[in-house]
């Protein structure tokens, strides 16, 4: 597992990763640039979440390098991914149900995270400001005292996304970050992804085309775990085998 | 206005509710204050002084039960090994009195004087090394709480990081009283075996057997269990008690939000370890005695329904299911002695049934809202749930206790 070093904030390299046989990601190698904002398509199945479960350290690799910032992350544990800067938002939204709006982002907020930093951790004003900074951003600003079980199913994606927000990652990996929205909520969600992806790399995985368009620079299309095109959105969507396999129906 | 409290918009954001510099929010202070009340004030003064003792031997086990408020109830990580600890502690206590009981002229007509007696009917004739140092009350004390929060160390160590939770650690840890009783009641001359550590009788010259000194050790008991209440109570408000129960619902989520999850669990652990070990050496003094029963099987399971009944997520609710389960029990063994372990187990499943929340939850959805109409407060919205069990106990008449 030795990955070359490069100028990329993210290089992964021929990264395979197979359940009892199956290559869910079969030899995949793609480069993310600082501040860099690239989506993931590819039919159902393609191995997309596969390989953010990888980066972020939920699934281990079967062979192959991810390196952030030239810093082998394969071998670290979930916490250190995140605290070395990567912040993952997963599918269907993950929250702390029992805990307030505000309490899920307080425990997002980068500080006191060893044992005994949480029992002496204080809500300061600089505590305080940045959660309403942050709630304000995600739309949940006047939600803040209220238990997350309880949001609307837009409003939770949400409070995700501030959640990885106030740990203000340099690599932020959004995994369909629309789904199950209505349509006056993908408007907001567009435009709040269009705001913080200003200052820091991301990758998004999204079905909705639309969507991809509005925010794509550059495409990476994933079929059966390897990569079947990358480039700009104009070209991949010509691609023959990109319609056939994934844009065609 | 609609008077049910509307659990999906709640209340205005009270500042009190973002308040978490103090350690109690009004509600806890009254509940903290009954208790404190009850077990300093109204029982030292209704009850007998055997009657007394018996209620000082329930708040032992009352420890065991505040531990498990926060390990089980907060951060959802089930253990039914705490007799090990509770055990623990009060052998190490235990260890010490037996030595003091057994000097050269107490024990002169045995084949090897100043031994334990135990030792003795097994053919021992040296005190073994394990035991020496439990000649100095220092470090027996340190041992009452060090000695159990290692061992709950190594096994939270050897399986948080391996990442074993849920249903296969509370198998682990029973399996760890199975043995622990095992190896007690086989190693009988260094243990004592089945009978325990009995016949004890001073603390460095003070007779703990007399009505004077159990009356004292009642309120070093109260005081210290006072003390764990205050510590949890802490741990709640930290930080790191929103951590626990983000851990319960979501352990995977919270190592992406950058915790080394184990260690969290590991700590946790430990400190229900020590409040139970702690418990376990007041039981040694109060009633004079240790041995295995405590340790086993059973009783870890018993110890996990005071909680339950209790309300698993309610500090006070603890103290409370303690004190009811084990009156209960009492006037039901005594008349009935075979009929325990069923009503037990009935107790047990109506409470994970009807329940959940145990006297915590039947005190906030029914005493509650009456008692704030009464006061002319605004009824407190449901949104509470298991999370903030803030709470007061439904309470047991002190009398019905005195029974
Ligand atoms: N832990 C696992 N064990 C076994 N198989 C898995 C595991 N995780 C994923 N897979 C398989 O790997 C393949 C890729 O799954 P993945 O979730 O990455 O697809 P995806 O591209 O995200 O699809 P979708 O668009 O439906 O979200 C699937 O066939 C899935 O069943
Ligand atoms: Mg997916």
């Amino acid at each position: 597992m030795t990955g070359s070093n490069t100028d990329f904030l993210l290089a992964v390299e021929a990264l395979t990763v197979s359940f009892d046989g199956f290559k869910a990601v079969d030899d995949l190698s793609f480069y993310v640039d600082e501040r860099e904002i690239r989506v993931i398509i590819g039919p159902n199945g393609a191995g997309k979440t596969t390989v953010l479960d990888l980066i972020c350290g939920k699934t281990r690799a079967t062979s192959g390098s991810i390196k952030f910032r030239n810093r082998e992350l394969t071998k670290l544990r979930e916490n250190e991914i995140v605290q070395a800067g990567v912040g993952r938002k997963f599918q269907t939204p993950s929250i702390y149900d029992d805990l307030t709006v505000f309490e899920n982002l307080e425990i997002s907020y980068p500080r006191g995270r060893t044992v005994f930093g949480a029992l002496t951790f204080r809500r300061d004003a600089a505590v305080r400001e940045r959660v309403e900074e942050i709630a304000e951003t995600i739309f949940l600003a006047d939600q803040l005292e209220r238990r997350a079980e309880f949001l609307s199913h837009g409003q939770k994606q949400w409070l995700e996304i501030g959640m990885l927000l106030i740990q203000d990652p340099d690599l932020l990996m959004l995994d369909e970050p629309v789904a199950g929205m209505s349509v006056s909520e993908r408007v907001k969600t567009a435009e709040l992804l269009h705001r913080i992806i200003r200052d820091r790399s991301v990758i998004v995985i999204e079905h909705d085309m639309k969507f991809v368009e509005d925010i794509a620079r550059k495409v990476t299309v994933l079929h059966q775990g390897r990569i079947l095109a990358e480039g700009p959105m104009s070209d991949v969507k010509a691609n023959p085998k990109v319609v056939e396999v994934y844009l065609g129906h | 206005m609609p008077s049910a409290p509307a659990p999906a918009t709640g209340p205005a954001a009270s500042p009190a509710a973002r308040d978490e510099s103090t350690l109690f929010d009004t509600k806890e202070w009254l509940a903290f204050a009954l208790v404190a009340a009850v077990i300093l004030v109204v029982f030292p003064l209704c009850l007998d002084a055997f009657r007394l003792n018996l209620v000082g031997k329930y708040l032992t086990y009352a420890y065991v039960a505040l531990g498990l408020v926060l390990c089980w109830g907060f951060g959802g990580i089930l253990s039914l090994g705490q007799g090990v600890f509770f055990g623990l502690g009060g052998y190490c206590i235990a260890m010490f009195l037996k030595l003091e009981a057994s000097s050269a002229a107490n024990t002169k007509i045995q084949s090897t004087p100043g031994i334990p007696d135990f030792m003795d009917w097994n053919q021992i004739t040296a005190l073994p090394w394990m035991w020496q140092p439990f000649h100095s009350l220092p470090f027996a004390l340190l041992a009452v709480v060090l000695v159990p929060v290692l061992v709950a160390f190594v096994i939270g160590a050897a399986m948080f990081k391996r990442r074993v939770g849920g249903v296969y650690f509370a198998i682990i840890t029973q399996a760890v009283a199975a043995i622990a009783t095992i190896l007690i009641v086989g190693q009988q001359g260094y243990t004592g075996g089945i009978n325990g550590i009995t016949d004890l009788r001073t603390l460095h010259g003070w007779d703990i057997r007399q009505d004077g000194a159990k009356e004292m050790l009642y309120f070093v008991n109260a005081g210290l269990l006072i003390g764990c209440i205050l510590l949890a109570q802490f741990v709640k408000r930290s930080k790191f008690g929103r951590i626990l129960v983000a851990m319960r619902g979501k352990e995977d989520r919270v190592r992406f939000s950058g915790y080394n999850v184990a260690n969290f669990k590991i700590f946790v652990f430990c400190l229900a370890a020590a409040f139970a070990a702690v418990g376990g050496a007041m039981f040694t003094l109060q009633v004079g005695f240790m041995s295995p029963s405590f340790v086993g099987i059973v009783p870890s399971i018993e110890m996990v329904i005071y909680a339950a009944v209790g309300g698993r997520t309610s500090i006070f609710g603890a103290i409370w299911g303690t004190l009811l389960v084990n009156y209960a029990k009492t006037s039901l063994s005594e008349s009935f002695p075979q009929l325990w372990l069923f009503g037990l187990g009935a107790l047990y499943i109506g409470v994970v049934m009807l329940f959940p929340d145990g006297l915590a939850g039947l005190w906030n959805s029914h005493a509650q809202p009456t008692l704030d109409r009464l006061l002319g407060r605004r009824p407190t919205p449901a949104v509470q749930g298991p999370a903030s069990g803030a709470t007061q106990p439904a309470t047991l008449p002190p009398q019905t206790a005195a029974e």
